[in-house]
């Protein structure tokens, strides 16, 4: 272990640094909590919301549209969604979304002067839940990337992580934790998501908490070929080409024309000539105004001029996988434990098929509100601050060795010449890429397994790099090693094609199989069928 | 990925340094940002957007570094162009409050089919 630097004591310690964290640390400071927000990267700049825009799941408090909505979300998610938590989060991200507006979003207008809150601009946003979050009191510490949880027999009680400006290690003590650390992306660069690798599923695995979800995991958004940004509703007005530019999608339809191409090495171009006005397209530029920074920069006209495609993994990120949520305000199986926004499994509300940003970006605002309100309420409620516990860190798994402990599995290997971290990371990726995690079929899954298995004992061996950096890393690759394992087991154990997930061999839902699988476990991992709650 | 710091530009204020998601940055002894890991840059723009002074370019190139000159970059006026896009920046609308996303769907192309996923 580095030198212990800066140690903090709190009520509630929330983990993550985009919405879902930002708005867990404001309802639990809300509620009169001292709280503790450490991010990896930055409070306003982190994670996949911030750099572009964000759709919302909202609704105006309409009956018949909102009955609609649940009812097509019920049906679109294979039927293991609850429709209570559909209305729940309706009702709740309507209020928070006039929040957002008296704390200064500057929402549009239409010509009735209804205020259309069902987009959010990522950075305006993420800014302002800043300024909300530091406002309300929360001790903000941004570049303070979280290890490990501390926890006692009583159940969660901090963690600990590395400060990056100065390589210190940190530690936060408090009763309650909420882990909103995001999905994993595997390191994809789509826009926003490097800093999303799992790292609060392996966190709270490590304490015992269960997954569900997981094999709803099979993301891949388009992106120019040379880009990052992973953002596709534009191509709505988009015809493709081929290489020989002849049209692929003169049906309307887009398809998995370009996830196809991409895994069989072939280039598709798109150009936007169905905004065919520059009245159309100067609405379209003042929408998801990123999607044509790259190509401006390129010099590419993207409404006369065609443009290179390619996609980028989202994993779990634009999946509904996560940590298994036990009771409405977010609580996990691990005492103390909370989990929101994309670390949480998100098959409660919308079962497994997320259908873009809409329903995670309403998710983080609600999950975030509940948990942190919970996670308040938790802490009040003990008997002690998280100072008097006999905490230990509790990290098991690509960690620095532990001076003094014999305990873990870890060490056993630590001798093995482990590889570098680019080349394991490598080696993952290559498990969840198109080929293998997007045109699932049951022999390839089970032979990515296989290798991930390998990997694992490598990617969780004791990690003795020099430099913070290199450290945070080792991290990083044994959670994203972790997390590709639950989505393949989950993927086998799912004979059937149902939402999100498909098997090849198994084409057809199977009404047989309308359960939740659950998950938990590292070295070995053990699987339950949960029924869904009527 | 992040391939320049305007020298001349930069005002020294170590906000890109805070702000990057990925901890792209270094400070040096007199506050100037440099770029000590670019392979780390995820190509968000989001330091751009930051950045008070006009000082940084991302070029749009996720996997590949590639040679920028400050003099062309500066005379096209992409320097600063992602910010002042999202309207930061005094005297500026913010796109945010301009937003059309909610009306896109009003100019949609006809379609022949439903889209399936």
């Amino acid at each position: 272990m580095s030198e212990l630097g800066r140690k903090l004591t709190a009520d509630v310690l929330v983990l993550g640094g985009g919405p879902a964290a930002a708005w867990a640390a404001w309802s639990a400071a809300s509620q009169g909590a001292k709280v503790v927000l450490a991010d990896k990267g930055y409070l306003g700049t982190s994670g996949a919301t911030a750099p572009g825009g964000t759709n919302l799941l909202y609704l105006p408090p309409d009956r018949e549209l909102r009955d609609k909505a649940v009812e097509q979300r019920y049906v679109g998610g294979g039927y293991l969604s609850e429709r209570s938590w559909t209305y729940r989060v309706l009702d709740q991200v309507y209020i928070n979304l006039e929040r957002i507006e008296q704390w200064g979003y500057p929402f549009v207008r239409d010509e009735h002067g209804v205020p259309q809150r069902g987009h959010l601009q990522g950075l305006e946003y993420m800014n302002l839940m800043r300024k909300v979050v530091l406002k309300a009191g929360v001790k903000v510490l941004d570049q303070h990337p979280a290890l490990e949880l501390l926890a006692d027999e009583h159940g969660v009680g901090g963690a600990r992580g590395v400060c990056r400006p100065d390589g210190t290690d940190w530690e936060v003590r408090a009763n309650a934790v909420v882990v909103a650390t995001g999905g994993c992306a595997f390191l994809s660069k789509g826009l926003g998501c490097n800093v999303l690798t799992g790292d609060g599923l392996l966190m709270a695995s490590e304490l015992g908490a269960e997954l569900s979800g997981m094999e709803f995991s099979r993301a891949y958004a388009p992106s120019a070929a040379f880009g990052t940004v992973t953002r596709g509703r534009l191509l709505g007005w988009a015809t493709y080409y081929d290489e020989a530019g002849n049209v692929l999608n003169s049906d309307g339809n887009r398809g998995q024309i370009l996830h196809k191409a991409v895994s069989e090495g072939r280039t598709v171009y798109a150009m936007l000539n169905k905004a065919d006005t520059p009245e159309k397209q100067a609405i379209l530029r003042r929408s998801h105004a990123i999607f044509f920074l790259p190509y401006d920069r390129v010099g590419i006209d993207v409404f006369t001029q065609k443009f290179p495609l390619t996609v980028r993994g989202e994993g779990t990120v634009r999946g509904t996988g996560g940590i298994r949520l036990v009771g409405e305000d977010c609580s996990t199986t691990v005492a103390g434990l909370y989990a929101a926004g994309d670390a949480a499994s998100r098959e409660r509300l919308m079962g497994g098929m997320s259908g873009g940003g809409a329903f995670n970006a309403s998710w983080a605002i609600c999950s975030g509100t509940w948990s942190g309100e919970a996670a308040a309420a938790y802490a009040a409620a003990q008997p002690g601050h998280a100072g008097q516990r006999n905490l230990r860190p509790v990290g098991r798994f690509g960690l620095q060795p532990k001076s003094g402990s014999g305990d873990s599995e870890a060490s056993a290997i630590s001798d093995i010449q482990r590889p570098d971290n680019a080349e394991l990371l490598k080696a993952v990726q290559h498990e969840v890429s198109l080929k293998i995690n997007y045109f699932r079929r049951e022999s390839t899954i089970r032979e990515s397994l296989q290798r991930l298995n390998a990997i694992w004992p490598i990617a969780g061996s004791a990690a003795g790099y020099e430099g913070f950096q290199q450290r945070i890393r080792a991290r990083e690759i044994a959670a994203m090693t972790a997390t590709a394992r639950w989505m393949h087991i989950a993927s086998l154990q799912r004979k059937e094609t149902r939402a999100m997930h498909t098997l090849a061999e198994y084409p057809e839902q199977d009404p047989s199989q309308l359960h939740r699988i659950a998950l938990w476990g590292l070295d070995h991992i053990s699987v339950r069928y949960d029924k869904v709650p009527v | 990925m992040i391939e320049l710091v305007s020298e001349e530009k930069c005002i020294t204020c170590g906000i890109c340094v805070k702000v990057c998601p990925t901890f792209v940055f270094d400070a040096d002894d007199s506050g100037l940002p440099v770029i000590a890991r670019q392979e780390d840059c995820q190509t968000c723009f989001v330091c751009e957007a930051h950045c008070p002074a006009d000082a940084l370019y991302v070029a749009p190139y996720a996997d590949t570094p590639v040679t920028v000159d400050e003099a062309e970059l500066a005379a096209s006026g992409v320097l600063g162009s992602w910010r002042a896009t999202i309207g930061w920046g005094p005297g500026r609308t913010k796109l945010a409050s301009i937003d059309s996303t909610e009306f896109i769907n009003r100019i949609l192309p006809p379609r022949p089919q439903q889209r399936t996923y």
